[in-house]
């Protein structure tokens, strides 16, 4: 690790300023995972300004029944949250399908969503990585790519985003505040993260410097059944082979209201928009749901290695929309 | 919290070290870090506790979890520098004044629950902490999720395991360190 500076600001505006006063500044959340990468060579950030002593620590009611997360909410705190396991039981079960207990208790909401892909590629240094040395190529597109994206992915990277957590808020219609030079904005969870395309090296549509103060759960979701549904190599503690995190409103027999979003098969969490318009209005069928499902996955690019991950994404996701539906529709 | 010292505030210097406090079971010590010091290193070089281990430095073996204000972390991916002011507790520091051993301690004794023990330190603290997260209601990703948030979690063996899988015992003690872990429950 390489020697850095260490400031502690004492407000999101001092924070914004010492991350612009230093070129080649990191922020630092639960350091989960800047920490790591700090010591594979990865990350070699001139300057920490730390956020952790922040007052962004907060669970809050919005007045209209939106729900707000302050980004260094820990994500074990979040997941057991009472109003969350409430009102978005997708959330607290796609954060507690993540990690470790001991991570959780590290990991702040805003990192989580900052997280780096865990592409071995990317995390090894003698390797080819467009993401973290653009131009260098990408050592996953031919290598082993098990792990990889299905969908969306370009030449120039096949990574995916690790976070169970981004997969739920996607689905949930989460938004994320930002802080930065030209004032506060909000975009919408799903759009946050980027496809690589070919400027990789960008994870996020986050401008130089910004930082996130927060995320917005909208009162429009609160209380809908979802759920959370990973696959990985282990029973615990592994990153997903894939996921998914579905929100289903049926009234009067039809669907009123369907999010649906991937995780593991993509640069970003996948929304599924395709899905989610085709079972709209639809009665809540088995076949309605395995049209849906298929009509999105059919999208599917696999590499080499991963062509396993189109059909458990698919069994993942007809269980969980199957499990949301009134018992009577499915039947 | 913030402000007593060196690195507070927007404007401060390039240092590379700095000034920090802890309180590491009980005792106060300030020293001068290196930014780049892990609250591990700390632990078990500059403070003679080498209790927490050193697995794999990367936050996927959970040897060095240890207690930061109560709550189990890895001290391997912590930063001593951003810890000024707050409370540690290591496998050092379960016993009592007396010597005597903290009854998780001896319950993993009773029930052999380990071979090199290299991750005994780690399984305990992460087993401590585990218990208290539980006695708060926290669910796990094995909790129904229709469980209140507001009653502790009753805590079976599918529960014990999944909230101890951050600490890997590559001599594969876990049915033992259930067990243990069984035998403290309240």
């Amino acid at each position: 690790m390489k020697p850095f500076a260490y400031v502690r600001p004492g407000s999101v505006a001092e924070a914004a300023e010492a991350f612009a006063a230093r070129p080649g500044a990191r922020y630092l959340g639960g350091g989960t995972n800047l920490v790591d990468l700090m010591k594979l060579g990865v990350e070699e950030p001139g300057a920490l300004v730390d956020l952790t002593r922040l007052p962004l620590d907060a669970v809050e009611e919005v007045p209209g029944g939106a729900l707000r997360v302050g980004a260094l909410v820990r994500n074990s705190d979040l997941a057991a949250h009472p109003l969350v396991r409430e009102r978005y039981p997708a959330l607290s079960q796609a954060l507690l399908a993540g990690a470790s207990g001991q991570l959780r208790n590290a990991a702040t909401t805003g990192g989580n969503l900052l997280q780096r892909t865990r592409c071995p590629y990317f995390q090894d240094v003698s390797k080819p990585c467009n993401k973290r040395t653009p131009g260098s190529g990408c050592g996953a597109l031919e290598g082993v790519n098990r792990d990889h994206a299905v969908l969306g992915w370009s030449e120039q990277c096949v990574a995916t985003h690790p976070s169970d957590m981004a997969v739920a808020l996607a689905a949930l219609d989460a938004r994320v505040e930002l802080y930065g030079a030209s004032g506060v904005r909000t975009v919408e969870a799903a759009e946050f993260h980027r496809l690589p395309g070919e400027q990789p090296q960008r994870d996020t549509v986050l401008r130089p410097g910004e930082l996130i103060t927060g995320v917005l759960l909208p009162a429009a979701t609160a209380g809908l059944p979802s759920r959370y549904r990973k696959a990985r190599d282990r029973a615990s503690y592994a990153f997903a082979l894939a996921s998914v995190a579905a929100v289903l409103q049926v009234t009067d027999g039809v669907v009123e209201h369907a999010g649906i979003a991937f995780g593991a098969l993509a640069h970003r969490p996948w929304r599924a928009r395709r899905a989610e318009e085709a079972l709209l209005g639809a009665a809540p069928t088995a076949a309605a749901f395995e049209r849906a499902v298929d009509l999105e996955l059919s999208a599917a690019r696999p590499l080499r290695d991963n062509a396993y991950k189109v059909p458990l994404a698919r069994a993942l996701a007809l269980d969980v929309l199957t499990r949301l539906a009134p018992p009577a529709a499915t039947a | 919290m913030t402000g007593q010292h060196t690195p507070a505030g927007a404007t401060a210097s390039h240092a590379t070290a700095s000034d920090v406090t802890l309180r590491v079971n009980g005792k106060p010590y300030t020293l001068t870090v290196d930014h780049r010091r892990t609250l591990l290193d700390l632990l078990r070089e500059d403070l003679d506790l080498p209790g927490a281990k050193k697995g794999c430095d990367h936050g996927q073996c959970g040897a060095c979890t240890v207690l930061l204000g109560g709550r189990r972390v890895n001290s391997c991916l912590l930063l001593a520098v951003s810890l000024d002011g707050c409370d540690v507790t290591t496998v050092e520091g379960l016993s009592g004044d007396g010597e005597e051993l903290h009854p998780l301690q001896r319950a993993f004794q009773e029930r052999d629950a380990f071979q090199c023990g290299y991750c005994t330190p780690g399984q305990i603290c992460s087993a401590l902490g585990m218990l208290a997260e539980a006695a708060a209601g926290h669910p796990s990703h094995v909790t129904d999720p229709a469980a209140p948030a507001d009653r502790p979690v009753r805590l079976d063996r599918p529960e014990i395991r999944e909230r101890l899988s951050g600490n890997l015992c590559r001599c594969g003690a876990y049915p033992r360190i259930v067990e243990a872990v069984e035998d403290v429950i309240p």
